[in-house]
């Protein structure tokens, strides 16, 4: 098996100071992504999805956002110790991101194909010529018809500025793209046209992606791994099979149980009681404990540690092993 | 069955709303003849700016219609005067998608739930509508405690608690439901879903049920209506749509759906193009240029929305070679 990996973060934990509190949004978290494989960051909201990502992207806004702690790792290299100048060349040609909202990625006073070319020319030192026929190569790509290179952003619907906004994270061949809710804007027609398009550049480049989203439909269909968070933490993580078919952290669980499913015709949904805790007041012990059904005393006092190896899981308990087969 | 279920509420009869826009007319509702059945709930889906919003609140007359009959138990309230009308709004309720929005931030939790029954004079005395307040703060699940509190103190789950008690402080017959759990984490999504079945089955409420999220729709509702660009072009009993869809949008609509199923595969259907501009549209179904099954007369004619089988509507030209099995998508 090839074991080539890309991106490594290893205990990171990162927060935003300010006079009054300090939230501590990412809290130790460790993961990989390999070349060519996708991994789902799934979680609500306040999770600490983004933070990680704009961590890997050393985009963390400072003040107030600090990397307290932790190594990030990418093609060997940790980030954290970068200069602008390699920041600036690790993003676009190493590490390429896509936001959520395609209607303000753009800039809305140059036209799309001059901003595309833009990107090209400050990466790479490649004549104007060459920059434009790139950018309509990739632009025909992704389904945006070359005539269109000299119209604004305005002029082109969510799901065309979407496919812009991907062409442009394409445009120097990254080795790992950050998508991060990139359809979640979009209506599901689509949301499939762009997750397709998604996939056919992933199989094309072999770029490894990582994928943040609400949604675990969405992981399921373009997702190799998936790492469930919660208040900062991994609290799952392991092929989308492994923790589809049978999650073991309560806190998977219940996000399966609470959202409704096309092919069953369950009655009752079992919410998650509560809402998710706020960085800058966790709890004591397992950070899940206030909402979990099978809280323990040991659970109020005390950190869950990892379990598993390619499937692992914070939890004090195996709760769901015996119903293994 | 029992006789009551089967009493139409809401009946819509050509309804049509058209926003004036310099281009020309916007047909944001065109032509919609629906009904909802006392006690139950009609799920609307349909991709944004397909006039899904704008039903509802035509429904509910907080936008007046170009053309064409709202029916509340057979009164045709698009002749009420406004006198009239605020007395009916009683019956009638709207629940709105952002509960950040939705809230006065200088209100406490009581006073924003008291002030429906303050306006409608509904209790002579203070006491008495504290007494409802609290009593309906309990239905909705919030705590006593939360009574002196201000929205900003809330997560985006106990504030839609909130829009709910409010909605509900009157005794209302009949609520629309926009979007109301779009902006939730899906784990808070799930109280406000059960919360809203649970006091339907209590208060024998009936919904109107907008929004995208086809899964959300399907769980909540017992009939299902499909827009398209402004046109009710399916309507049908929540399982007819799952198991028999007869138009080829809804069929594309359904398989555009991530599944979190990872055994199985469901091949999607890609349309391709999006939603055209519902400004001035032209003659025809306003589907053909997606669909890959339109014919000249597609393009040029109009299809009936027509009862397909006993409560299936739809309005395609070729719906029949969909039902029985000629028409297909590739891999379906």
């Amino acid at each position: 098996m090839e074991n080539n990996k890309v991106l490594s973060v290893k205990n990171l934990h990162v927060h935003y100071v300010t006079s009054e509190m300090t939230a501590k949004a990412v809290n130790g978290i460790d993961f990989e992504v390999q070349e060519g494989k996708a991994l789902g960051l799934v979680g609500e909201t306040g999770a600490g999805k983004t933070t990680t990502a704009l961590s890997i992207m050393q985009l963390i806004p400072d003040p107030p956002g600090i990397i307290v702690d932790g190594e990030i790792e990418f093609e060997g290299k940790n980030v954290i110790y970068n200069t602008d100048k390699e920041n600036e060349a690790m993003r676009g040609n190493g590490i390429s991101m896509i936001f959520q909202d395609p209607m303000t990625a753009l800039n809305p006073i140059m036209t799309v194909g001059e901003q595309l070319a833009e990107v090209v020319l400050t990466h790479e030192k490649v004549s104007k010529a060459e920059a434009k026929k790139r950018v309509i190569d990739l632009l025909e790509i992704v389904g945006v018809k070359a005539d269109r290179y000299d119209d604004y952003p305005h002029q082109f619907s969510g799901g065309q500025k979407q496919r812009v906004v991907i062409a442009m994270s394409l445009l120097c061949n990254p080795k790992l793209l950050i998508a991060d809710e990139p359809t979640t804007a979009l209506d599901v027609t689509i949301q499939a046209q762009v997750l397709d398009i998604i996939n056919n550049l992933r199989e094309k480049y072999k770029m490894a992606m990582i994928l943040i989203t609400h949604d675990l439909g969405v992981v399921a269909e373009t997702c190799d791994n998936v790492a469930i968070m919660y208040a900062g933490q991994i609290v799952e993580s392991g092929t989308v099979k492994e923790v589809y078919l049978n999650p073991k952290h309560p806190y998977t669980r219940g996000l399966f149980e609470s959202i409704p499913k096309l092919d069953d015709d369950a009655t009752e949904l079992i919410p998650i009681e509560g809402a998710i805790s706020n960085a800058a007041d966790l709890p004591t012990g397992c950070y899940f404990h206030p909402r979990c059904r099978y809280c323990q005393e040991i659970c109020k006092k005390q950190q869950p540690s990892q379990h598993g190896d390619e499937h692992k899981f914070m939890c004090h308990f195996d709760l769901f092993s015996k119903e293994e087969k | 069955m029992e006789n009551k279920e089967n009493q139409v509420l809401i009946e819509t009869k050509r309804l049509k709303k058209y926003f004036p826009v310099p281009a020309g007319f916007l047909h944001a509702v065109d032509d919609v003849n629906l009904t909802i059945n006392k006690g139950e709930t009609l799920g609307i889906v349909g991709e944004s700016g397909c006039g899904k919003s704008t039903l509802g609140r035509v429904i509910l007359r907080l936008h007046e219609a170009t053309s064409g009959d709202v029916l509340y138990d057979g009164m045709d309230i698009n002749n009420f005067s406004a006198e009239e009308m605020r007395f009916m709004r009683q019956n009638m309720q709207i629940i709105f998608q952002d509960p950040y929005a939705s809230l006065n931030p200088r209100m406490t939790i009581g006073q924003i739930i008291e002030e429906p029954l303050k306006l409608h004079k509904i209790y002579k005395t203070a006491e008495e509508r504290r007494a409802r307040v609290e009593e309906l703060m309990d239905l909705v699940g919030l705590p006593m405690r939360s009574y002196n509190q201000y929205p900003h103190e809330f997560d985006g789950g106990r504030r839609q608690r909130v829009v709910i008690a409010r909605a509900l402080s009157i005794n209302p017959q009949f609520i629309v439901c926009d979007e109301p759990v779009s902006a939730l984490d899906v784990s808070v999504q799930a109280q406000i879903l059960n919360l809203l079945m649970d006091l339907q089955k209590k208060m024998g409420l009936t919904y109107m049920f907008i929004s995208h999220d086809l899964s959300v729709v399907k769980h909540i509702s017992t009939n299902i209506g499909v827009m398209y660009l402004g046109q009710l072009i399916e309507k049908a009993p929540k399982k007819n749509i799952f198991e028999k869809p007869l138009h080829p949008y809804t069929i594309a609509l359904l398989s555009a759906i991530p599944s979190t199923n990872v055994l199985q595969k469901s091949k999607k259907v890609i349309l391709k193009g999006e939603i055209t501009s519902p400004i001035n549209p032209k003659v025809g179904c306003r589907f053909a240029t997606r669909c890959p099954f339109a014919t000249e007369k597609c393009m040029n004619e109009n299809p009936q929305f027509v009862e397909a089988v006993p409560n299936h509507f739809v309005a395609c030209h070729r719906w029949e070679e969909v039902a029985n099995g000629t028409l297909k998508y590739e891999g379906q």
